[in-house]
């Protein structure tokens, strides 16, 4: 072979087309194979609903239970807490859980449908640690401003007995309240609720 | 016999570029002669890269990347396994000793400017290489499964879920469930153990190979390919074998000391290198009550927790990343080494060193609001010498740099001062013994000891000018 009589052109067209196809092949690839860490089928039909007894419960007392892998609380709020929490609105960043994720029935003040038994999920909204329960009224550690809530040990939220978050705080959002409903006036079933229409 | 050996040396050589690549970058790689202990820890960073690799590959021949198995395999390694427990404390003290020298290492290149033109690319391969050891320290550190790599795993990737628009999805995608579990822990020893290890070994490999192309730069931040004999070697340049080859052994000899005893004496460090909440095994449901990242992250830590917004926080984390990447070009003075620049950057980086450290132990501790003030005035710090080096940099008044490399006391000739000193410090002076005789015993001098004080407060502020 020669050097002459090169067809650039052709050549040009060539390597062009042949980048071209690489690319869509690639991109094609890429699909399944950045798909294949999604969750998997398992991982996503897993998150049955969690029945929560209250029969058992007393005045301010905080139980955790275990739904899709995630803690849930369930606090029984004594009325000083619910008169507590009328108080702290000026101090919140979202008292009127406006920019927070909860159900419908839920976006009230007290963030629960019954005010005295209040349901979240304990991950706070900042980067998901769990944070702690503290019902006291201002603990050495925390200072004079502190009526009872949760505190973020990680860095350092503030959440009132409503999971609604402080101003000033790294957490953007008040914290989630999952689907729930009352099977009857002591029994309460985690993730799932009376409004078909938000599954 | 000897004729067949000889037979097959030649077969390979002339197979093989062996002598080309040997010469290239050992015997006739000509590396400044003037070194000093700074320049150990880019041949220690190997070393250590070594250790991993080795240790690694025999910590995954019993451990089980299981969310079931995980934790009682480590401890069954810890236990049961022959010499299981000295093969992890080497992994896990070797993951600390790693980033002790790649931050010591990174220090160099910000005295000495080895940063500078022309050697900008190795500055950017090393970066990556910074960053590629943080995934890989993250991801290994979730494998044990114990409290603080669940939560601490929890932590880093919602910090994901603060990119707007895409981050939630990202996150579900990195963890591959709807909270960290199985799956995670799962793809993550897969990360850990083939895909990060190769990418570092690339990386290193580049890093090398442009350091090579353009040589060394030293304590002085002067070329000296600038200089060259008649032969084309550099006058002020030594053979790196055996010079430097032998430098580097005594070196590792050196860290070998110390990192055997943190094996064998703290292979914990109190709660920095091994965190004492991780020997509980991750429990969903419960955070520890304080939570904090390995040592060698917690600067970065301690500037997400300043801030007091969950996205700007994880920009000013990653931005405390991304600012080392643009070094090159942030400082305007065309002086290199520290010897010769202005008071202004020994000022500057004196108070970015002060920051650095200040922000490392803030991340290791509790989140007060007074600690959290601390941070904040030590974020603004450490932004500052990147975003202001523009500025200052421009103002500095740089001394006279050498044309040649110049010439440092070494410990020989140092000697005689030191003992001069003692001498100052320590006189004979006249005691009287218990039987009542005068003898003469080295007793400390306070006035000279308030002189020694205020000479090294003058010389401090000097070097600093």
């Amino acid at each position: 072979m020669t050097n002459e009589g090169v067809n650039k052109s052709k050549r040009q067209f060539l390597t062009s087309a042949l980048t071209v196809v690489g690319a869509v092949g690639t991109g094609f690839i890429a699909v399944p194979f950045l798909s294949q860490m999604q969750p998997s089928a398992k991982a996503m039909a897993a998150g049955a609903p969690v029945d929560v007894d209250l029969t058992k419960m007393e005045p301010g007392q905080l139980i955790r239970v275990a739904w899709r892998g995630k803690p849930v609380w369930v606090l029984n709020r004594t009325p000083d807490v619910l008169e507590t929490l009328t108080t702290l609105t000026d101090k919140l960043a979202d008292p009127l859980s406006n920019e927070s994720l909860q159900p419908d029935y839920c976006k009230n003040e007290f963030r629960a449908i019954k005010p005295e038994i209040f349901l979240a999920v304990g991950l706070c909204t900042h980067l998901g640690c769990s944070p702690t329960f503290r019902p006291e009224i201002a603990p050495p550690d925390l200072g004079n401003d502190w009526k009872g809530g949760f505190f973020c040990p990680c860095h350092g939220s503030w959440f009132d007995l409503a999971g609604r978050v402080y101003k000033g705080v790294p957490a953007p959002t008040n914290l989630e309240i999952p689907p729930h409903k009352y099977v009857k006036d002591t029994l309460i079933t985690v993730g799932e609720d009376n409004e078909e229409a938000r599954a | 016999m000897k004729n067949r050996i000889g037979q097959c040396t030649d077969w390979f050589l002339s197979r093989f570029p062996l002598v080309k690549l040997w010469n290239e970058h050992m015997a006739h790689y000509y590396a400044p002669k003037n070194f000093n202990i700074w320049y150990f820890f880019g041949s220690l960073a190997l070393f250590v890269l070594v250790n991993q690799f080795v240790t690694g590959i025999m910590l995954t021949i019993n451990y089980k990347p299981d969310a079931k198995l995980a934790f009682d395999s480590v401890e069954y390694i810890m236990r049961d396994v022959n010499w299981g427990w000295l093969v992890r404390y080497m992994h896990s003290t070797g993951a600390s000793a790693f980033f002790i020298i790649v931050y010591l290492h990174m220090f160099r290149g910000v005295i000495y400017g080895s940063y500078k033109h022309p050697r900008e690319l190795i500055w950017i391969f090393g970066m990556l290489i910074f960053v590629a050891l943080m995934a890989e320290a993250f991801m290994g550190y979730l494998l044990p499964w114990g409290q603080m790599s669940y939560w601490g795993a929890q932590v880093i990737i919602s910090l994901f879920s603060a990119i707007p628009v895409i981050g939630d999805d990202l996150s579900l995608w990195i963890r591959g469930d709807y909270v960290i579990a199985d799956a995670t822990l799962n793809r993550f020893f897969a990360f850990h153990v083939i895909a990060v290890p190769l990418v570092l070994l690339i990386l290193v490999f580049l890093h090398i190979v442009a350091l090579h192309e353009v040589g060394s730069n030293n304590p002085d931040g002067i070329e000296i390919k600038e200089s060259k004999d008649p032969f084309g070697v550099p006058v002020d340049g030594i053979p790196f074998h055996p010079y430097y080859t032998v430098k580097d052994i005594v070196g590792i000899g050196v860290f070998l000391f110390f990192f055997a005893t943190v094996i064998f004496y703290m292979p914990e460090m109190g709660g920095y290198f091994l965190e004492h909440a991780n020997f509980i095994p991750a429990d969903p449901l419960k955070t520890p009550e304080h939570i904090a990242p390995v040592w060698y992250f917690t600067p970065f830590y301690a500037i997400l927790r300043a801030v007091p917004d969950k996205f700007a926080g994880v920009i000013a984390m990653g931005g405390a990343i991304v600012v080392l990447f643009l070094l090159p070009w942030l400082d305007r003075c065309k002086v290199k080494s520290i010897r010769y620049r202005g008071g202004i950057y020994k000022k500057a980086v004196l108070l970015f060193v002060i920051s650095f450290i200040g922000l490392g132990y803030l991340g290791t501790q509790p989140a007060t609001p007074g600690a959290t003030l601390v941070a904040r005035i030590l974020t603004v710090i450490y932004f500052g010498f990147f975003l202001l080096m523009p500025l200052y940099t421009r103002w500095e008044k740089t001394k006279p740099v050498p044309t040649r490399l110049t010439h440092q006391p070494s410990l020989e000739e140092r000697l005689p001062g030191w003992i001069e000193f003692f001498n100052e410090v320590f006189p004979q002076t006249p005691v009287k013994d218990s039987h009542g005789n005068t003898v003469m015993k080295r007793r400390p001098d306070r006035t000279a000891m308030i002189n020694a004080l205020i000479r090294f407060a003058k010389k401090l502020k000097e070097s600093l000018d």
